[in-house]
């Protein structure tokens, strides 16, 4: 795996000059590197993680399953393309099984999530049912624990 | 002195304090320190090992095991060692339990050992290794390694070390604190040797898997050593479960038998809890392993790399999350240096004479921690190293 990926996969905040330090590289490199990676469409974007409790104030999280009816041409990669496209709709997903789309949404409110579904997922032609569920708490979000274990007793400064 | 020191046996009062408890007391009084001094992985145990912990205790594990250990975890170790090392023990009579290697250490010398007779070992090592020896009243000699061989130990020193009354070897490779580890053509130059003095070899390969390049070796593994091998392993290092002080002796029956008579009596059984928990992690571990193992190996080559940048030689060590860097041309001794880095950057590294005399002109930098850390701690020690006077620094 590309080092400077593999290194901010691990998940620590470092500056640019800082994984230059770790890798061994000038910063510019670094640089060139996760331009490389945008480029290459492997890296989309920045986003810190924040717990969903303090995600802004009023925020509604939601699940959405959608079941849409498949296209000669091009299967269900236009309506799910379209569905995409929307600024609410967080990702969106192919899966197997009893739905077609798996779509997360986020809004500032249980009517605005309603809204969202009615007026512009069910609408969507193609789409044939949808099913929302509601996000009530997280526990875990991308990979980080929401409630953390509160630390017992430091571990001994040194120690054989 | 308190009057009761009195009853304190001599050979007790003999022994030296450990060199780490020193300088433990200097670091615990302050405050903010980053400390690379600890011997022990950075991660917690993987949940799925805490997990099943738990799981028993639900169930209401609480008893006493079989002195040797739950026969479920001594199958598992079986296939395991054979898996891994290549050495094949049954489960029923050839492998014990223990409470962290440290204990099957302890126990293997106390079962081996008559007052008077000797131990070679080899130096900078674990704080234990000299006390222990001494403590069954025997008499330990050390074999200095050096940087230049990357302190894989040398058989010519090994062998030149003999004298009459050598009943045992103890090696541990990969080395705590050097990060060494030993190949196998010199492995078996000391087998070889072992067989013709017939001398018990004790081998603490409790960082095996943290082995970088290459195959880790066991020298319990070549033909006709298994007989007179203690193979000591544990749980601690690659498995991150220091805490639950979990460990193994695999040998002979008729040596496992004689560590077991030490070890019911003085510990009966190694926790229930940590044994579930060991099994788990035999089980179903090995990724856990794998994905600590590539993070100490990434961080191990930023440290060393920086540690040579600085001036500090430090040989690229093969295994373990230590880093044992040369304090040539600083001018300063190990706990002279460590004691003023500590002052002037609030970073703490271990001395090398911590781990014996020969570790005299070393420090001991753990590099299980975040890169955060390990930055701050080398950028600081840079600072430090550049105030050294400068025919010292020329001199490097």
């Amino acid at each position: 795996m590309n080092p400077v990926l593999k290194l901010i996969l691990e998940g620590e905040p470092l500056t640019t000059a800082q994984m230059g330090e770790v890798l061994g590289m000038s910063r510019d490199d670094v640089d060139a590197e996760l331009q490389k990676l945008r480029d290459e469409g492997v890296l989309l974007g920045w986003r810190p993680v924040l717990n969903p409790d303090f995600d802004g104030e009023d925020c509604v999280r939601a699940v959405i399953e959608v079941k849409i009816s498949p296209e000669r041409d091009g299967g269900f990669d236009r309506i799910a393309d379209r569905i995409s496209q929307f600024d609410r709709v967080e990702s969106c997903y192919l899966m197997s099984g009893a739905y077609d789309l798996l779509v997360v949404i986020k809004a500032q409110s249980l009517q605005r999530v309603a809204s969202f579904v009615f007026e512009k997922l069910a609408t969507v032609a193609g789409v044939n049912s949808t099913a929302t569920h509601f996000m009530l708490r997280a526990y875990k979000e991308q990979g980080h624990l929401i409630a953390r274990p509160e630390e017992i007793d430091a571990k001994p400064a040194v120690s054989p | 002195m308190s009057s009761s020191q009195r009853f304190v046996a001599n050979h007790v009062a003999g022994l030296p304090k450990s060199g780490i408890r020193d300088f433990f007391a200097i670091v615990s009084q302050m405050k903010d320190a980053i400390s690379l001094g600890i011997g022990e992985p950075d991660f917690v145990t993987p949940w799925h090992i805490r997990e099943a912990a738990i799981y028993a205790l639900e169930k209401g594990k609480t008893s006493y095991t079989d002195n040797k250990g739950l026969i479920t975890l001594r199958r598992e170790i079986s296939s395991y060692v054979e898996r891994f090392f290549g050495i094949s023990y049954n489960p029923e009579n050839e492998i014990l339990v223990a409470v962290g290697v440290s204990e099957a250490l302890d126990i293997a010398l106390r079962a081996i050992l008559n007052p008077g007779e000797k131990v070679i070992y080899h130096e900078p090592c674990y704080v234990s290794y000299s006390p222990s020896i001494k403590l069954c009243h025997a008499e330990a000699i050390p074999v200095a390694t050096s940087a230049d061989d990357d302190f894989a130990i040398d058989p010519d020193k090994l062998i030149a070390a003999w004298e009459p009354g050598v009943k045992a070897i103890l090696l541990n490779f990969p080395t705590n604190p050097t990060g060494g580890v030993t190949e196998r053509a010199k492995l078996e130059r000391i087998a070889k040797f072992a067989v013709e003095k017939d001398i018990v070899v004790l081998a603490d390969e409790i960082y095996a898997e943290l082995t970088y390049d290459g195959e880790h070796v066991s020298i319990a593994s070549f033909p006709g050593m298994k007989e007179r091998t203690i193979f000591l392993h544990g749980f601690s290092k690659a498995f991150a479960m220091t805490g639950f002080r979990i460990g193994y002796a695999c040998s002979t029956p008729e040596l496992v038998e004689a560590m077991m008579k030490v070890h019911q009596y003085a510990m009966m059984c190694a926790p229930i809890l940590s044994q579930e928990a060991a099994i788990e992690a035999l089980k179903n571990g090995e990724e856990s392993v794998l994905m600590m193992k590539d993070k100490y190996q990434q961080r191990r080559d930023f440290i060393t790399r920086r540690f040579n940048e600085i001036g500090l030689k430090c040989h690229v060590p093969n295994a373990t999350f230590y880093a044992f860097p040369s304090l040539q041309g600083t001018g300063l001794s190990s706990m002279d240096f460590c004691q003023q880095l500590l002052k002037a950057e609030k970073v703490a590294v271990v001395p090398g004479t911590a781990f014996g005399p020969s570790g005299e002109g070393f420090f001991r930098a753990s590099f299980s921690n975040s890169y955060e850390q390990l930055i701050r701690a080398t950028d600081a020690i840079e600072r430090f190293v550049g105030t050294l006077e400068p025919a010292e620094a020329a001199a490097k």
